[in-house]
C-alpha cells in the first residue's frame, strides 16, 4: 500500500444550481483519476488549465471531497481525518503569496499560527521554532513583525513555505508554487523547497505549467489532459521519450533559453475542449494528429508500456 | 535609412512624496522593418515604462525627456492629441498581456474590433476583411466568434482577437508587453508562431517584452536586457544567450534549470537581493549590490555603456576592462550553434 493512494477519484461540480435562467449543467474537473504517490517522492502534476490539476491538489489537501472513490494517505481514507489531524500532515503552497497571506497579520504570526491553532508548545517555544523556521527558509529575522505589504514576492512565498512546515506536516501539496515570481526569485524558492525536502523527507505535490521547473524537481510526473491522467512514470523516462501524442506536443512546447532562433511547430489542432461537454472516447482525439475510429468511440485506459503508464490507443514508436 | 523607431536617451522621472523615482534613466533602442527587439528584465526593471513612453501611454504625473524618440523619421516627443491619434493604433499597435482586460465586456468581439478598424482603417471596417483575419490568425468558426462576448473565449482566442485588431490597423511597429504570460505553454508557442509568421509576411517590427528567456530564444532578433532602469547589454539574440557578459545576464540564464544540462535537483544560480527602488541619481554601478563580481571601482561611479567587437553594448566595468571573458562559464559557450 503506498503513503498516499487516489483510488478512481471523480470531482463533478454543478453549474448554475437553482438558476431560473441557465440550464444546470454539469462539469467533471476529475473523471476517474488513479494514482499512487510514495513516501518521500516528489510527483509532478502537468497539464494545460482546466485539465483537473489544482482540483486534484484540493482533494488531496481534504478541502474538497472526491463524487466518487476515494483519497487514502497512510491507508486511511482522507475524509475520515479530522480537519487538525489532516492540516498536520498536509500542508499547502498556492501560487500567489499577494493574496495567501493575511495582510494583517506579522510574518511571526503568520508562521506561528499553525502551531497555536494545534495548541502545541508554550509561547517560548513556539517563538524559538517561528525563528528556526525563519532561518531554514532563508527570512532575515529583522522581517519577523513586518507585515506581508512591506515583503517582496520571494518573501511572502517564504513565509508561505515556513507557515506550511513549521507543523512538520508529512506532505506539501505545491500548485504552482514559482509562476507568480520573477525568474531570479523562482531559482531561490526551488533551491530551498529541495533542501527542505531533503532535510524532512517531506513527500510533496508540485503542480506547474514550467516543465522546466518539473523536471528539476520530480521524481515522477504525472500528465493529466481533462480530469484525466494520461501518461505517468519516472520524470528521465517521460522527458526522454514521451509516448503519449499530447506529451510529446507539451514537451515540444516548452521553450528553452538556448541560442539558436526558432520556435516549435505543434501539432495540436484545435482548442482545448470544454470540461462541460468533453469529447467521446479519448478526450485527446479532436487535437491529435494520430485518432484513428477507435479514439473517437473508446477511451483507453492506462496500461504500463516501456517503463510507464499511458492511456493512448496510438502510442507513439520511435 | 533610418530605423523604424529610434529612442535615444530616454529618461522618465516621477515625483513623489519621499523623492524624485527614476525608473528609466536614459534608454537606448532601435528597431527596424521586419525585426524583433526583446526587452528582458526582472519585474521593476522599467520594461513596461519604456513601451508606455514610445506609445505616449505615461501617467500623467510622470515627466519624460530625451535626446530623441522618432518613429519612422518623425519625431514623437510632445505630439499634440490629435498626431497621436494618426499614429497610435494605426501605426504603432500595442498587444496587452492580459486581452481579458483590453477588452470590452459588454460589447461583443465583432462590434469592439470594427470600432476600432472603422477609426483607422475605414476601408477594412467591413466585417468580411474582419472575418477573413480572423482566419488568418487561426481561428475556426470566425464569424460565430465576432457574436460573442469576451467572456465567452478562452485567453488565446482573445489573444488571438486582439492579435488580429492589431493587424487589421496595418502598423508598422507592434509593441506587445507580456503577449503570452498569462497563456498555457502550448497556446504560448502557437501565439508567436502567428507573431513570427506574420512578421515575416507583412515585415512588421516588432518590439517584446517579456521576462521568459525561452520566448526570447525562440523570436527575438535583438535583445535589450535592461535593469533598474537602464539598458545593461544589448545585442544580436544569439551572441547574448549564447555567452552572456554582463553579471545580470548571466545570473538570469544561471536561474533558469534546463533539462539535459542542469542536474537533477542541483542548486540552480539565483541573483540575491530585489531590484533597488529607483530614487534619485545613480552615484555606482546601479547592479552593484547584487553583483557578485563587484569591486572597489564599481562604488565610484555609474558605469558607461561600453562596445563589444561583436555589436554589442554592456554596461560593466568588467568587460570595458576587457576581464569579462572570463566570466562564462565555459559550458554555455560549448553548445554547437
Amino acid at each position: 500500500m503506498s503513503f498516499v493512494a487516489v483510488r478512481d477519484v471523480e470531482r463533478s461540480y454543478m453549474l448554475n444550481p437553482g438558476s431560473p435562467f441557465r440550464k444546470p449543467a454539469v462539469l467533471k474537473a476529475l473523471r476517474g483519476v488513479a494514482l499512487d504517490i510514495e513516501e518521500g517522492e516528489i510527483l509532478g502534476l502537468v497539464g494545460e488549465s482546466g485539465c483537473g490539476k489544482s482540483t486534484l491538489a484540493r482533494l488531496l489537501l481534504g478541502i474538497e471531497a472526491p463524487s466518487e472513490g476515494e483519497v487514502t494517505v497512510g491507508g486511511r481514507p482522507i475524509s475520515a481525518f479530522a480537519p487538525r489531524e489532516r492540516a498536520k500532515l498536509i500542508q499547502p503552497v498556492f501560487q500567489d503569496p499577494y493574496s495567501s497571506l493575511n495582510p494583517r497579520m506579522t510574518v511571526s504570526a503568520a508562521i506561528a499560527a499553525p502551531l497555536e491553532i494545534q495548541g502545541m508548545g508554550t509561547a517560548r517555544s513556539r517563538a524559538a521554532a517561528v525563528e528556526r523556521m525563519m532561518e531554514g527558509v532563508g527570512l532575515p529575522r529583522y522581517l519577523a513583525h513586518a507585515y506581508p505589504v512591506q515583503l517582496s514576492g520571494g518573501q511572502r512565498q517564504r513565509v508561505a513555505i515556513a507557515r506550511a512546515l513549521i507543523g512538520e506536516p508529512k506532505i506539501l501539496v505545491c500548485d504552482e508554487p514559482t509562476s507568480a515570481l520573477d525568474v531570479s526569485v523562482q531559482s531561490q524558492i526551488l533551491n530551498l523547497l529541495i533542501e527542505l525536502h531533503r532535510e524532512f523527507r517531506l513527500t510533496m505535490v508540485l503542480i506547474s505549467h514550467n516543465l522546466a521547473v518539473v523536471r528539476h524537481l520530480a521524481d515522477r510526473v504525472a500528465v493529466m489532459y481533462l480530469g484525466r491522467v494520461v501518461e505517468i512514470g519516472e520524470t528521465d523516462v517521460i522527458f526522454n521519450r514521451p509516448r503519449h501524442p499530447y506529451t510529446r506536443e507539451l514537451l515540444r512546447a516548452m521553450l528553452l533559453p538556448k541560442k539558436g532562433k526558432g520556435l516549435p511547430e505543434l501539432s495540436l489542432s484545435a482548442e482545448f475542449p470544454s470540461p462541460v461537454n468533453p469529447p467521446p472516447g479519448c478526450a485527446f482525439h479532436p487535437r491529435c494528429a494520430f485518432a484513428s475510429a477507435a479514439c473517437k468511440s473508446q477511451a483507453p485506459a492506462l496500461a504500463p508500456i516501456d517503463g510507464r503508464e499511458i492511456a493512448c490507443h496510438h502510442p507513439l514508436m520511435e | 535609412m533610418a530605423p523604424l523607431l529610434d529612442v535615444r536617451g530616454l529618461k522618465i522621472s516621477i515625483p513623489t512624496h519621499g523623492g524624485l523615482l527614476n525608473p528609466v534613466r536614459g534608454v537606448d533602442l532601435s528597431v527596424d522593418r521586419g525585426e524583433t527587439l526583446a526587452i528582458v528584465g526582472e519585474s521593476g526593471c522599467g520594461k513596461s515604462m519604456t513601451a508606455q513612453a514610445i506609445l505616449g501611454l505615461l501617467p500623467r504625473n510622470a515627466r519624460l525627456s530625451a535626446e530623441r524618440v522618432a518613429f519612422d523619421g518623425q519625431s514623437l516627443i510632445g505630439l499634440p492629441i490629435r498626431q497621436w491619434r494618426k499614429i497610435r493604433g494605426r501605426r504603432i499597435a500595442m498587444i496587452f498581456q492580459d486581452p481579458m482586460t483590453a477588452f470590452d465586456p459588454c460589447y461583443r468581439m465583432g462590434d469592439q474590433m470594427a470600432e476600432i478598424v472603422r477609426w483607422h482603417r475605414p476601408a477594412s471596417a467591413n466585417p468580411r476583411a474582419i472575418a477573413d483575419m480572423l482566419a488568418r490568425v487561426g481561428i475556426s468558426a470566425p464569424d460565430e466568434r465576432l457574436g460573442q462576448y469576451p467572456h465567452q473565449l478562452s485567453g488565446g482566442l482573445r489573444q488571438r482577437m486582439m492579435i488580429a485588431t492589431a493587424l487589421l490597423c496595418q502598423p508598422d511597429l507592434i509593441i506587445a508587453d507580456e503577449p503570452t504570460t498569462a497563456l498555457d505553454v502550448t497556446i504560448q508557442a502557437q501565439i508567436l508562431k502567428l507573431l513570427a509568421d506574420l512578421q515575416a509576411e507583412t515585415s512588421v517590427g516588432l518590439v517584446l517584452i517579456t521576462h521568459d528567456l525561452g520566448v526570447v530564444a525562440g523570436i527575438a532578433d535583438r535583445i535589450a536586457v535592461m535593469y533598474g532602469g537602464e539598458v545593461v547589454e544589448a545585442g544580436a539574440a544569439e551572441a547574448i544567450l549564447g555567452a552572456p557578459r554582463h553579471p545580470y545576464t548571466q545570473g538570469l540564464l544561471d536561474c533558469i534549470p534546463t533539462p539535459g544540462e542542469t542536474g537533477r535537483r542541483a542548486a540552480l544560480g539565483y541573483i540575491p537581493g530585489v531590484v533597488p527602488r529607483p530614487l534619485g541619481e545613480l552615484t555606482a554601478c546601479n547592479f552593484l549590490e547584487r553583483c557578485a563580481r563587484a569591486e572597489a571601482v564599481c562604488r565610484q561611479r555609474p558605469v558607461a555603456l561600453s562596445g563589444l567587437p561583436d555589436g554589442r553594448a554592456v554596461r560593466c566595468r568588467l568587460v570595458a576592462d576587457g576581464r569579462a571573458l572570463a566570466i562564462h562559464e565555459p559550458g554555455r559557450e560549448a553548445q554547437p550553434a
